[in-house]
């Protein structure tokens, strides 16, 4: 979700950085300006594409993983039965591509179980399965 | 309509006086200040007076409006004037019941009563104020109705743990605030050493910065002065309080964490304060603190006696602690000498801490996620942390710098661990 968001907001950035400059200072300035706004839009794309393939999520018989991060790793083991509720949101960007965000909360701050850029239907089934199996696992505080 | 062939009662007749004394003493005091400064013109005592007889007259209709009745298995609130509110509160869900003395209340010898049901942490039910002898037989009659028994049963006595004298609570305060100020003094002595022509502003500075240290310590005092730690059949009874008096019962059961703190001044004498977090958010009942989900279970005391409520509150002895490897060092350097952890299979102790030692220490039962961190500098020396969350923010016990192997068995194995001990609770 985000590469293309990255993407697309990078060549628009580029031309219009492109068109100003140009305007402003001659085409050379122009062509400079255009050049440093889509190599910019290219690193951030780079490390977009890795902050995404980090992101993982498996779903086990008794607890939910998802990992993500590329230089500070994390891990977290979500216990289904300790599943206060399960958001899905979708921004308006999120749903320009149809995605949404699953995110878990627990009673504790800290649990961070958020997993974005999911297809709709695979969120809505995710979300469905959580909430049968918090169901079925609740345990009390 | 105090007639007790409907079992209805009311609360005391100075209720109203006592609610509304806070209010009223800040509209008085407002009054007093206008007149004095001699800018009331007749007209704004009018407006003051009217809206202290409209204070005044909403707490008598409030009072004039509730009424409350113990039958059998269930006590009854009713309140409101326009929209009437019923509560029923069945006994049997019933789970502390707390006895609170605002000051001026305690000076008319009156205590609120607050009902605590399961599964909430606020006040479900508050009588306020009942004379305080009828509040404590009310008391004794829902706990003796709570566990089936006759309601004249008298209530069980309690046993003290841990009682805090007076003068160990006032050195404590003053042991910990001595940093503080030892810093300011040593930041005043540079600056004026610096620049002597700031002596007057840096002495006025110090000044000001005693002057707002002063009520946080007040505050400190007058709330744990006194303080009683007790075990009674439902839960950890806590008394405290100079001005104000609470009594409150933490049932064991919703205790999420207990953490032992060791500042550094207190070490030579073996003090520590112990805290526990109990479930629950710190909500709409914000009287009196007894709604923080972090409360200090003793607020200064012997390691020995520290230790001793922890094993009573978590019910285990603690597991062995284990160091993290050398090169955890070079990560930590100023809290590498503090670090340990470790888990056995009901429980997970972890020690953090710079100048402060803070130990950790929660049942796994009550563990809500486990996590697996390792950020760029613990990586490059194969290094990761697992941290143990329960309820509430920054409630966790966490196994810090351990190495990367070891940290992934770890998460597998908590989480496992966690499991079973959830099933098992």
């Amino acid at each position: 979700m985000r590469q293309v968001q990255v993407a697309a907001a990078g060549l628009g950035g580029a031309l219009v950085a492109g068109t100003a400059a140009g305007l402003a200072a001659g085409a050379p300035a122009g062509a400079a300006a255009a050049a440093v706004v889509a190599v910019a839009a290219l690193v951030t794309l780079w490390f977009v594409r890795r902050r995404v393939r980090a992101w993982s999520y498996t779903e086990r018989d008794d607890d939910l993983i998802v990992a993500r991060g590329v230089l500070v790793r994390r891990l977290s083991v979500v216990p289904y039965g300790r599943m206060q509720f399960v958001d899905v949101t979708a921004g308006p960007v999120e749903r320009a591509f149809r995605l949404a965000t699953v995110k878990l909360h627990t009673a504790a701050a800290a649990s961070d179980a958020r997993i974005p850029g999911l297809e709709r239907a695979e969120a809505a089934r995710l979300r469905d399965r959580l909430a049968a199996l918090g169901e079925a696992k609740a345990a009390g505080l | 309509m105090t007639g007790t062939a409907t079992g209805w009662h009311r609360l005391h007749p100075l209720s109203p006086l006592v609610r509304s004394g806070r209010t009223a003493v800040g509209v008085l005091a407002l009054i007093g200040i206008t007149a004095a400064a001699g800018l009331g013109q007749g007209g704004s005592h009018l407006y003051d007076g009217i809206i202290a007889a409209l204070i005044a007259a909403g707490a008598v209709v409030n009072w004039l409006v509730t009424r409350w009745r113990l039958d059998g298995a269930t006590l009854c609130i009713e309140t409101g004037l326009l929209r009437r509110d019923s509560r029923q509160l069945p006994v049997a869900r019933i789970q502390a019941v707390d006895v609170v003395r605002p000051f001026l209340a305690r000076a008319l010898g009156l205590a609120e009563l607050r009902v605590r049901l399961a599964g909430s942490s606020h006040a479900d039910g508050r009588l306020a104020y009942l004379p305080e002898q009828a509040a404590l037989q009310l008391r004794a009659q829902l706990l003796a109705a709570h566990h089936g028994l006759d309601p004249a049963t008298p209530e069980p006595a309690e046993a003290i743990l841990a009682q805090v004298p007076a003068g160990r609570l006032v050195g404590s305060v003053a042991l910990s605030s001595t940093s503080l100020v030892a810093v300011l003094l040593v930041a005043e002595v540079v600056v004026v050493f610096e620049y002597p022509w700031l002596l007057a502003a840096a002495g006025g500075m110090l000044v000001v910065w005693v002057l707002g240290l002063a009520p946080l310590l007040w505050r400190r005092i007058s709330l744990e002065y006194g303080f009683t730690v007790a075990q009674a059949p439902d839960g950890i009874r806590i008394r405290r309080g100079l001005l104000s008096t609470v009594a409150e019962t933490i049932p064991r059961q919703r205790v999420q964490a207990v953490r032992m703190i060791e500042p550094l001044l207190w070490r030579p004498l073996g003090w520590c304060r112990v805290e526990i977090d109990v479930a629950g958010s710190a909500g709409r009942d914000h009287a009196e603190e007894t709604s923080r989900t972090r409360k200090a279970l003793l607020p200064v005391g012997h390691r020995s006696t520290g230790w001793q409520l922890m094993r009573l509150v978590i019910g285990a002895e603690p597991p062995q602690l284990s160091a993290p490897p050398r090169r955890a060092r070079l990560k930590a350097p100023l809290s590498y000498h503090f670090l340990a952890a470790g888990a056995d299979r009901a429980t997970a102790m972890g020690v953090t801490g710079r100048i402060r030692r803070v130990t950790t220490w929660l049942p796994l039962a009550k563990v809500q996620s486990v996590r697996l961190v390792s950020g760029p500098v613990q990586r490059s020396l194969s290094l990761a942390t697992v941290h143990l969350d329960a309820a509430g923010r920054d409630v966790r016990a966490e196994f810090r710098d351990r190495p990367a192997a070891e940290a992934a068995r770890l998460t597998e194995d908590l989480a496992a661990l966690c499991r079973t001990a959830r099933q098992r609770a």
